[in-house]
């Protein structure tokens, strides 16, 4: 029996390295270089050979130490379960040293510039996750195309602000309204469909409004970007080191000496608000009927319309409301960058915003917060090897399906209960 | 003039459908028989361009005549393409096929981000060029003003494409695996119960999709004759959306939409705008998915409780 094992072992790993020699002779061997314009291969079989032997090697040792034991993939949720135990006893205090320490991240002595564009990065995307976090979390509907509402948001922005000259503030909500109006116009006709249909529809709009802005010149300016988008003021008071004459400038009327960290911190707290404003609303809303209706319709569409709840109403807001707040992160976006072109809006930035919203676990906030960390950090870690980071980003997204496909926090409560609370399965 | 250009427009856009259609099948064939969209199978396309250039290449140095050449490259890039797509199924697909609706969707997701970057990272970034392999053909309508030309390399393109489908045609209704690939997407309990390999079933159906990918993507190379590696994503969407304008599960149907799908993107690009030509497939896709879910010879999908 044990021998029978070892031998139908060693057999499967080389067998293993068969297909790991088929799978990456060609593409890793052979690698295709521009020689005088023509193409030719130079080998790298090296590289190959210690890719095929690590395959069988590891197909072997998982073989010998994990797939022969009777439990299977036991750690993981042992793990994951012991996680989801500890945030929902310390849940509260660690959500608010959590606020605590990003309220104080600032003036903390080793913080620098470096970091807070980070900081300020990762806030954008806890934010963007919470937005679509309404529209897949909790309304269960998978939407491929949510860049597409940031476009929106942040093109809407730029061009008023560029062409009116309104300030931030005004053209904030303006900036949501379009995009939750986009949401409304292309939610409508595709709500019906089912849950993959969906998806890549909505991809498919995503695109169609990239396609859009790469070729509408005139307003958008297609690939050379929008310019010039005005920097935020603190309530009409500019960030600036020679004030014009008779202009009050931050650190006159505050009476402090200029510095270019003024306006990033600037910058920090008012993503800081904007994140923490739609984390809010999502935890009020759902406790609201109609956010129990979405986490109804997330679970079982023919019952609630049984019960009569109306799916595409119900679908319509959480895409509208998911929408709007991509948008107040796309004008936040605009104005930080003050420039945009269709190249900060490709379909690679839906995925990373859906794949920080399943890693998270569908439905959490917080995990939200974690996935955006850890995603966004190792996206910053890897920098200097774009394709391998990639790699790595796909590779974990497989990996969590296969292992935690609820996420890292996969538990879902509902969030009012009769009784007591049961965990839905 | 007119009918000279409408002429030239219909061979390049039946030349288009061809390949569109051999990709559709892959994702109808796959869609058939365990319901996920194989987000992937655009980039198996893609890799199999890839191999197809690579032996392109390599088959250059020697002096093999060209129909050997052709069809050394044709089994090359079948054989290699299968495996990752025998391999996708098997890492990515296979652990999740009981897990919640919109589990293997994302995976999928995934996998095409990471074969993309893979492909990226071992082959560069940069476009590749291939020398025209097959070059001539035939001209007709010269005095009209507009030549229409029909080359030999579409010529290709139409016959390989044609003798596929009824190879595959013929493989999916008269023999015992095809039968049991129809018999798994009707019931994949009973299926198991009758004593047939589910498993093995449902990787042979990757098999197939992947291989009949690779071929289009030979063909894209060809045709083309750039490729770099992002060509699967787009392409992988308009081959979605002709397998869901045929009916998705119907593989007959994934080849009619693969043509028309083919014929309306070039007939928006040559009468009205070619910036606009990738808009043209969305659109198809949208207004299909909304008033015609079924497609031309797909099943109506009845929700039960």
């Amino acid at each position: 029996m044990r021998k029978n094992f070892l031998v139908s072992s060693i057999k499967d790993s080389l067998f293993t390295g068969l297909i790991a020699l088929a799978l990456f002779g060609p593409i890793v061997g052979l690698r295709t270089v521009a020689k005088n314009e023509v193409l030719v291969v130079s080998p790298k079989w090296f590289i190959v050979l210690v890719i095929v032997i690590v395959c069988a090697l590891g197909r072997f040792l998982t073989n010998l130490y994990i797939y022969n034991r009777d439990q299977k993939y036991g750690i993981q949720s042992t793990v994951g379960k012991s996680i989801t135990k500890f945030l929902d006893t310390k849940g509260t205090q660690i959500a608010l040293s959590a606020i605590i320490f990003s309220v104080i991240f600032p003036f903390l002595p080793f913080t620098d510039r470096y970091l807070m564009d980070i900081a300020i990065m990762m806030l954008t995307y806890i934010m963007l996750g919470w937005g679509l976090n309404i529209v897949i979390g909790l309304a269960g509907l998978l939407d491929l195309g949510y860049v597409a509402f940031y476009a929106v948001g942040a093109y809407s922005y730029a061009l008023f602000a560029i062409h009116f000259g309104w300030s931030f503030w005004i053209c904030l909500p303006i900036a949501g309204i379009f995009a939750a109006m986009f949401g409304v116009l292309l939610g409508f006709p595709v709500l019906r469909l089912r849950g993959d249909y969906l998806a890549i529809v909505t991809l498919a709009f995503g695109e169609m409004i990239r396609i859009l802005l790469l070729n509408w010149y005139q307003l958008t300016k297609g690939p050379d970007g929008l310019t010039g988008i005005p920097r935020p003021s603190f309530f009409g008071l500019p960030f600036k080191s020679f004030p014009e004459e008779g202009e009050q400038t931050f650190h006159t009327f505050f009476g402090l000496e200029y510095s270019p960290m003024q306006r990033i911190i600037f910058l920090y707290y008012l993503i800081l608000v904007l994140a923490l404003i739609t984390n809010l609303f999502t935890i009020k809303i759902r406790r609201l009927p109609i956010g129990r209706a979405w986490e109804a319709l997330r679970e079982d569409e023919i019952a609630c319309k049984s019960l009569g709840v109306n799916p595409r109403n119900t679908k319509l807001t959480a895409f509208a409301i998911g929408a709007m707040f991509g948008g107040f992160a796309g004008s936040f976006f605009a104005t930080r960058q003050a420039f945009i072109s269709p190249e900060s809006f490709t379909f690679i930035e839906s995925a990373i915003i859906v794949a920080i919203v399943v890693l998270g676990g569908m439905g959490s906030q917080t995990g939200v917060v974690l996935a955006t960390v850890f995603l966004i950090g190792l996206i910053e870690v890897f920098r200097d090897f774009e394709s391998y980071r990639m790699i790595a980003f796909g590779g974990a997204m497989v990996l969590i399906m296969i292992f935690r496909p609820r996420g890292i926090l996969a538990t879902r409560k509902p969030t009012i209960t009769l009784h007591k609370k049961e965990v839905i399965k | 003039m007119d009918t000279a250009y409408f002429l030239q427009q219909l061979i390049n856009g039946v030349t288009l459908g061809s390949v569109y259609g051999l990709i559709a099948i892959g994702y109808t064939m796959v869609y058939g028989i365990i319901g996920m969209i194989n987000f992937a199978h655009g980039d198996i396309f893609m890799v199999g361009a890839f191999i197809a250039l690579i032996s392109f290449i390599l088959f250059a140095l020697t002096s093999i005549a060209l129909p050997i050449v052709l069809l050394l490259t044709l089994l090359i890039a079948m054989v290699f393409t299968a495996c990752y797509g025998w391999t996708v199924e098997k890492l990515a697909y296979k652990p999740l096929r009981k897990s919640f609706r919109l589990a293997p969707l994302i995976s999928a997701l995934g996998m095409s981000i990471v074969l993309q970057n893979y492909v990226q990272a071992a082959q560069g970034a940069r476009i590749k060029t291939l020398q025209p392999v097959i070059q001539g053909g035939f001209t007709f309508m010269e005095d009209t003003g507009f030549t229409v030309s029909l080359s030999y390399l579409q010529i290709f393109i139409i016959l390989v494409t044609i003798v596929l489908m009824a190879v595959f045609t013929l493989l999916i209704t008269k023999t015992a695996l095809g039968r049991a690939q129809r018999a798994c997407e009707q019931d994949r309990t009973m299926t198991a119960l009758m004593g047939i390999n589910v498993d093995r079933t449902i990787s042979i159906t990757f098999i197939i999709g992947s291989s009949l990918a690779s071929v289009a993507g030979m063909m894209f190379v060809m045709y083309y004759g750039v490729i770099d590696f992002y060509i699967g994503f787009l392409a992988g969407i308009k081959a979605f959306t002709a397998a869901v304008l045929g009916g998705i599960g119907s593989i007959p149907g994934a080849m009619l939409g693969g043509l028309l799908i083919g014929l309306i993107e070039v007939f928006w690009s040559g009468y009205i705008s070619i910036e606009y030509k990738d808009i043209a497939a969305f659109t198809v896709l949208v207004v299909v998915l909304i008033f015609y879910p079924t497609g031309f010879l797909g099943k109506p999908d009845i929700e039960k409780v």
